[in-house]
């Protein structure tokens, strides 16, 4: 177990003559036993900065420290960490307990405590029966968790995540979920995760940090950065359906952007005149689309509401607590 | 074939017999003559093909030698096996180990002029032994390995083919396992016992069966740079028994080539599951 800290971290590639920079100076500390989830859309430089942790891509600028070491220069197995990769990673031709247990045979520890370390891994992820197969043999949930016995038999300081869930179907995605979350409770290991699905960041997190193109734009509790977004791109970004966002808001100034989240319009007598363009029905809820002047936005209500006709115009409220205000040249809160 | 008509069954099966008889008579043959005795096999035209009673004094004569009815010597076989079986094995030994370290250097290591390197040893697959035998030969004469089984076996262990079969299965294998090994803490070395040579094994297998039948039949490189009967290969064997002085012990040649064919016959038969598998799936 141990703190994490980054301090303006920056990533550039170089191919000839030509640089391209892709971590933009991230900074970020992570308290011992934390669960932080970094996410983002695909390239905004998550993942990179996730194996930068591990290791595995060098450092161009800034430090990471892992407790009070800072491991700019070590080797990944110097660190102290653990990674479960996306396709799992494991070695095709060794058995479950031969997968788990060849980080700590490197390590020359005798093999009375790598059976035992094994065997509390696999109890605890329910691999007893499944120690002699080989990965092929197992279903993808299961290797799954193999991955992350792997992790734990070696006792890190941080466990990291990338993408761990993306190749398992809904269901077992889910499932898996509550058990990282249970497993997080009982071994209380520094952990960061990487993902793009919103979902899994919401339900996973302690704190998160949401990026985007090589920038970290918010670092907060999925509630802060559910109700209180520091840019545009959180806004926009977290929420299914996302928050609208208008440029030519009623009681707007210029060069304001007004946010608000679609279950945060109540339709009623007053308020704003809407031109509804289309009905969604989504089971418990109903999404309306409408249009304020030349923008489109969505008002989500309850199914038992009744349905507003299509091309029909209704009045919504905007509560005013709810409303968030954002510099449109910047997209910073304000 | 998914489809089921039988006349279609048949003519494949008419093709498959063709194609057996014709690789399968000629050994046959060989076989017949290789148990008659040299009358039998000279005095009757068409040669009988049944087997004749004289299995055992020929094969005992092609493999520890002796003399023919007219008085002329037979070499023996048994040596010139021997030497055949350590230059193969040499031949076919060193170039997986040298083709799985230089596949290994040039997938995974980022040195200087690296892609030069690997053009380097791809140009050579266009330059088999025959092309480059003028200067090969004067290479090892002067090295003073005529009459040895490194002037035997080392001109020909150098091999683009392998190496660059090696490259190609080495960038089959995903990147996550070499991170995977990093965080683990194996070094590159370790990495390479752990986890390379494993999953590499069938294609090992397949090469070690290609490169001995190569090992084995080669006649033209023994030729030159053995002047010493008890360096001669095998094949070159058979050959120096036809070219004999008065006239030719067919039955023996024939046993002989029995005996020839039987190490790569073996090799081919014992590694056929791992070889096949090696050529038709990549497991992952």
């Amino acid at each position: 177990m141990s703190s994490i800290s980054l301090r303006n971290v920056v990533k550039r590639y170089r191919t000839g003559k030509t640089e391209l920079q892709v971590i933009h100076g991230v900074s970020a500390e992570v308290a011992q036993g934390e669960f932080i989830v970094i996410v983002g859309p695909s390239g905004c430089g998550k993942s990179t900065l996730l194996r930068m942790v591990a290791g595995l891509e060098d450092i161009s600028g800034g430090d990471i420290a892992i407790g009070d070491r800072v491991v700019n220069t070590l080797e990944p197995a110097e660190r102290d960490i653990a990674m479960v990769f996306q396709n799992y990673a494991l070695y095709p031709h060794m058995s479950v307990f031969e997968n788990m247990a060849y980080g700590l045979k490197i390590k020359k520890m005798p093999s009375a405590e790598i059976q035992q370390r094994v065997d509390k891994a696999a109890a605890i992820l329910e691999l007893g029966h499944l120690l002699q197969r080989k990965p092929r043999e197992l279903s993808g949930g299961q290797r799954q968790r193999v991955a992350m016995g792997r992790a734990i038999v070696r006792q890190p300081k941080v466990f990291l995540f990338d993408e761990p869930l993306s190749n398992l179907d809904a269901k077992l995605r889910a499932q898996t979920r509550l058990e990282i979350q249970k497993l997080h409770r009982e071994l209380g290991i520094t952990s960061l995760f990487v993902t793009h699905d919103q979902v899994e960041a919401m339900t996973l997190a302690q704190r998160m940090i949401v990026m985007n193109g090589g920038k970290m734009e918010q670092f907060g509790t999925p509630e802060e950065v559910y109700s209180k977004p520091a840019t545009t791109f959180v806004a926009s970004f977290m929420g299914s359906p996302p928050m609208n966002l208008l440029k030519n808001a009623p009681g707007g100034k210029a060069g304001q952007i007004l946010g608000i989240r679609p279950e945060h319009l109540d339709i009623g007598d007053a308020g704003w005149a809407l031109q509804v363009e289309t009905v969604e029905l989504l089971g418990a809820e109903r999404l309306v689309h409408v249009k304020l002047g030349s923008e489109g936005l969505i008002i989500r209500t309850h199914e038992d509401q009744p349905a507003p006709k299509v091309g029909s115009t209704i009045h919504a409220q905007p509560r005013e607590d709810r409303m968030h205000w954002f510099d449109a040249a910047s997209g910073q809160r304000l | 074939m998914i489809e089921k008509r039988p006349g279609l069954t048949f003519f494949s099966h008419v093709v498959l017999l063709i194609g057996v008889f014709i690789v399968g008579f000629p050994l046959y043959v060989t076989f017949i003559g290789s148990t008659q005795t040299l009358e039998q096999i000279s005095q009757s035209f068409p040669m009988s093909l049944m087997p004749g009673g004289n299995a055992i004094e020929t094969y005992k004569a092609a493999l520890f030698g002796g003399f023919t009815s007219a008085g002329s010597q037979i070499p023996a076989a048994g040596p010139m096996l021997w030497v055949s079986l350590v230059s193969a094995l040499i031949i076919t030994i060193g170039k997986i180990t040298i083709s799985l370290l230089s596949a290994f250097a040039i997938v995974y290591f980022r040195f200087p002029m690296r892609n030069v390197v690997f053009w380097m040893i791809f140009v050579t697959l266009m330059l088999p032994v025959e092309v480059r035998i003028g200067p090969t030969y004067e290479v090892v004469a002067n090295l003073g390995m005529l009459n040895t089984y490194a002037g035997l076996t080392v001109p020909l262990i150098a091999s683009a083919t392998a190496t660059f079969l090696f490259r190609q299965f080495f960038l089959t294998v995903p990147d996550e396992l070499v991170e995977a090994a990093r965080i683990d803490g194996a070094g590159p070395m370790r990495f390479f016992k752990d986890i390379l040579l494993p999953l590499s094994s069938t294609s090992i297998a397949a090469l070690f069966v290609i490169q001995f039948i190569y090992g084995w039949n080669q006649y033209l490189w023994p030729l030159l740079v053995t002047t010493d009967e008890s360096m001669y290969p095998v094949v070159m064997g058979i050959k120096r028994l036809i070219s004999g002085e008065s006239y030719t012990e067919w039955n023996v040649v024939m046993a002989m080539a029995i005996l020839a064919m039987l190490p790569p016959a073996l090799v081919v038969m014992l590694m056929q599951r791992w070889f096949v598998k090696g050529l038709v799936d990549t497991e992952k």
